[in-house]
């Protein structure tokens, strides 16, 4: 039975090479091995070939070179450079693990108000997102008139990009915008969404959970049509509630689509950059800037442009998410382990 | 609007039973005015942002955001018009359709044959290929925009459609490989095995009777590979230097210094902006939820 884990497949092989790959044997000299393992998957390798060219050359190899740049005092100013026909060479020193010391304990102190802002956006945004996406989806998986169109008018914030509709969301929050208008006629009170440091979290939140919602939504709609209708009428004959049907087969049947739609709005979520870089462009927004976006301020928002620190606190959000993923993959394995012994 | 409809939809209302008070597809007159008062109420706030630019673009003043109720009687396309004809706009939209077709064809081409061979061949590293379009997903632009300046600059990509077009190919790839190999999970195996037995390639197999059965996957990945192209900003402001090369993304904000208020210009420059990307959803729109059921359940 094939497993739900990401990395496993159902389908046994039709390549030039045998479905189960035997043990190697471990005499055999390495460039043989290597040569035997090569005639047997240069078809898969090959097939694959053209995105690991793509993912090395764009991200492993920036990556190798970005974790360089964190060792060094590079800024724009002493960054190699072409201009025109004259080449400037690269001035910069290796510093060491200064800049993560200055990045974590440094005299202005900006990291870990961002991190511990950057916590509660990530959290606080997938956690409305994906409960606003399982409501919709639910709502929309009944039969219904006019549903296709109820769809489509949901989907839509995903279909028009991000730079559109957050500049959208800017006319409608500022301060005479439409959201004020309409909380002035309830008169009730209108604070400045796009200015004042609490509401322009609430802002962030808002235009973010609007933007990610038709994912999710989508993205569970299609797993709730792939839970077998057979699974409702046995619950329905064991005379389970509207409620217990959704908590005992809705819930564990959208498991693995819960779990990769979580783990993706975290991902994306953290690293969110448009929403908020758009929303707030340059005004006097530093509480809520996150680690993302605080990183880019420190890279192109002052000057002389400070490479080495961006690419520090791009490091530690990069190794944040690293740990937060294997930690939550495992958290996955066992609960599915668990589960196992249940059933 | 007549729009298609799942055939799975029809198929399971028929099997729905009736005459159950508590069961499953019976619902009370309230229950259903519930339903689409609730339904109703999230469509309006999904597409209200949307309308109201549409709706901001028709006031020819520059301040007439501020007084919405003004527009109504003076709305006019003068706006476009003037976005038409006296700034670069022509240019942006063409150079955006570049990338975005050229991130769009590139990006599904070689997603789809990794997906493929993930999903059917069994080789080692297949699951830290897995692992690695996971981890992709987590690089922060912050880490990776000077050493690819760097690089760009090295290969003579600055500047360029192709190099905009390798960076976006790598930021859409990984999420559209995974969700295809979940799409071609789905397709039996043996109409792989038939293939082969005729004497196709694994690749003739692959392009001949695959590719033509993951019409879903294949959009739901092409709708997402162009979006993600034609929304990015950060690389392209960093990437396209001269003005005959900015993206639609990076040209709206040179408006910002340009017409520092001028709000109506950008509002019809965005709605503009957002119609190819309706037309291109509004293509894939049936396949979508099929396309990620397959990539998100069989994942």
């Amino acid at each position: 039975m094939p497993s739900p884990s990401t990395t496993s497949s159902p389908a046994p092989s039709t390549a030039p090479a045998p479905a189960a790959s035997p043990p190697r044997r471990a005499g055999l000299p390495l460039l043989s091995a290597l040569r035997r393992s090569y005639d047997r998957h240069w078809y898969a390798w090959a097939m694959c070939l053209p995105v690991a060219v793509v993912l090395v050359l764009v991200v492993g190899y920036p990556l190798v070179q970005g974790l360089y740049l964190t060792f060094t005092d590079a800024n724009s100013l002493n960054v190699g450079r072409t201009i025109g026909v004259n080449h400037i060479p690269d001035s910069f020193h290796w510093i060491g693990l200064r800049n993560y010391i200055d990045v974590l304990t440094g005299p202005d102190n900006q990291f870990w108000p961002h991190f511990v802002w950057t916590l509660i956006w990530t959290f606080g945004c997938v956690a409305i997102t994906y409960g606003i996406g399982l409501g919709l989806a639910v709502l929309l998986n009944r039969p219904m008139r006019g549903r296709t169109v109820y769809r489509l008018l949901l989907i839509l914030p995903w279909a028009v990009p991000t730079f559109v509709t957050v500049f959208s969301w800017r006319l409608i929050l500022a301060d005479n915008g439409a959201v004020n208008q309409l909380l002035h006629a309830l008169h009730l009170g209108q604070p400045s969404w796009l200015s004042d440091p609490f509401a322009q979290r609430v802002a962030a939140i808002a235009v973010n959970v609007w933007v990610g919602v038709p994912f999710q939504m989508v993205s569970l709609l299609g797993g709730l049509q792939s839970i077998p209708d057979s699974l409702y009428e046995a619950a329905e004959m064991d005379g389970a509630s509207p409620w217990q049907r959704f908590r005992y087969v809705t819930l564990p049947g959208l498991r693995p689509v819960s779990s990769t739609v979580i783990l993706l709005g975290v991902i994306w979520t953290f690293n969110q950059f448009n929403v908020i870089y758009l929303l707030f462009g340059s005004t006097d927004s530093d509480g809520v800037q996150i680690l993302v976006t605080y990183a880019y301020r420190l890279f192109f928002g002052q000057q002389p442009q400070d490479y080495a620190g961006a690419a520090t606190v791009g490091m530690l959000c990069l190794s944040l998410l690293i740990v937060f993923t294997s930690v939550y993959r495992r958290w996955l394995a066992r609960a599915q382990a668990e589960e196992g012994v249940w059933s | 609007m007549a729009l298609p409809t799942d055939v799975r939809d029809t198929a399971r209302d028929r099997k729905r039973p009736d005459g159950r008070p508590s069961g499953r597809g019976s619902r009370g007159r309230t229950a259903s005015a519930g339903l689409h008062g609730l339904l109703v109420a999230a469509s309006f706030v999904a597409v209200f942002p949307i309308g109201w630019i549409f709706y901001i673009s028709l006031g020819p003043g520059e301040f007439d955001y501020q007084h919405p109720g003004r527009i109504l009687s003076h709305a006019t396309l003068s706006d476009y018009g003037y976005v038409l004809a006296h700034t670069g706009f022509g240019t942006w939209m063409l150079n955006s359709l570049i990338v975005g077709l050229g991130t769009m064809a590139v990006g599904v081409l070689i997603s789809a044959s990794a997906g493929y061979a993930v999903s059917r061949m069994r080789f080692p590293g297949r699951r830290k290929l897995m692992y690695t379009f996971l981890l992709t997903q987590m690089f922060p632009v912050a880490v990776l925009m000077v050493p690819l300046y760097r690089i760009l600059g090295q290969l003579r990509l600055l500047d360029s459609y192709g190099g905009l077009i390798l960076v976006y190919c790598a930021t859409a790839v990984p999420y559209c490989a995974w969700l295809l190999k979940g799409y071609f999970d789905t397709i039996p195996v043996e109409i792989d095995e038939a293939g082969r037995i005729d004497g196709l390639t694994p690749f003739g197999t692959f392009w001949r009777l695959i590719v033509p059965l993951a019409k879903p996957g294949l959009s739901v990945a092409a709708f997402y590979t162009f979006l993600t192209a034609w929304g990015e900003v950060a690389f392209a402001s960093q990437f396209m230097l001269s003005e005959g090369k900015y993206t639609l993304a990076v040209g709206l904000q040179t408006y910002i210094s340009q017409y520092n208020s001028q709000w109506n210009y950008m509002a019809a420059t965005a709605v503009l902006i957002a119609i190819p990307a309706a037309v291109v959803f509004y293509v894939v729109q049936k396949h979508l939820v099929t396309g990620i059921t397959a990539g998100s359940t069989k994942g």
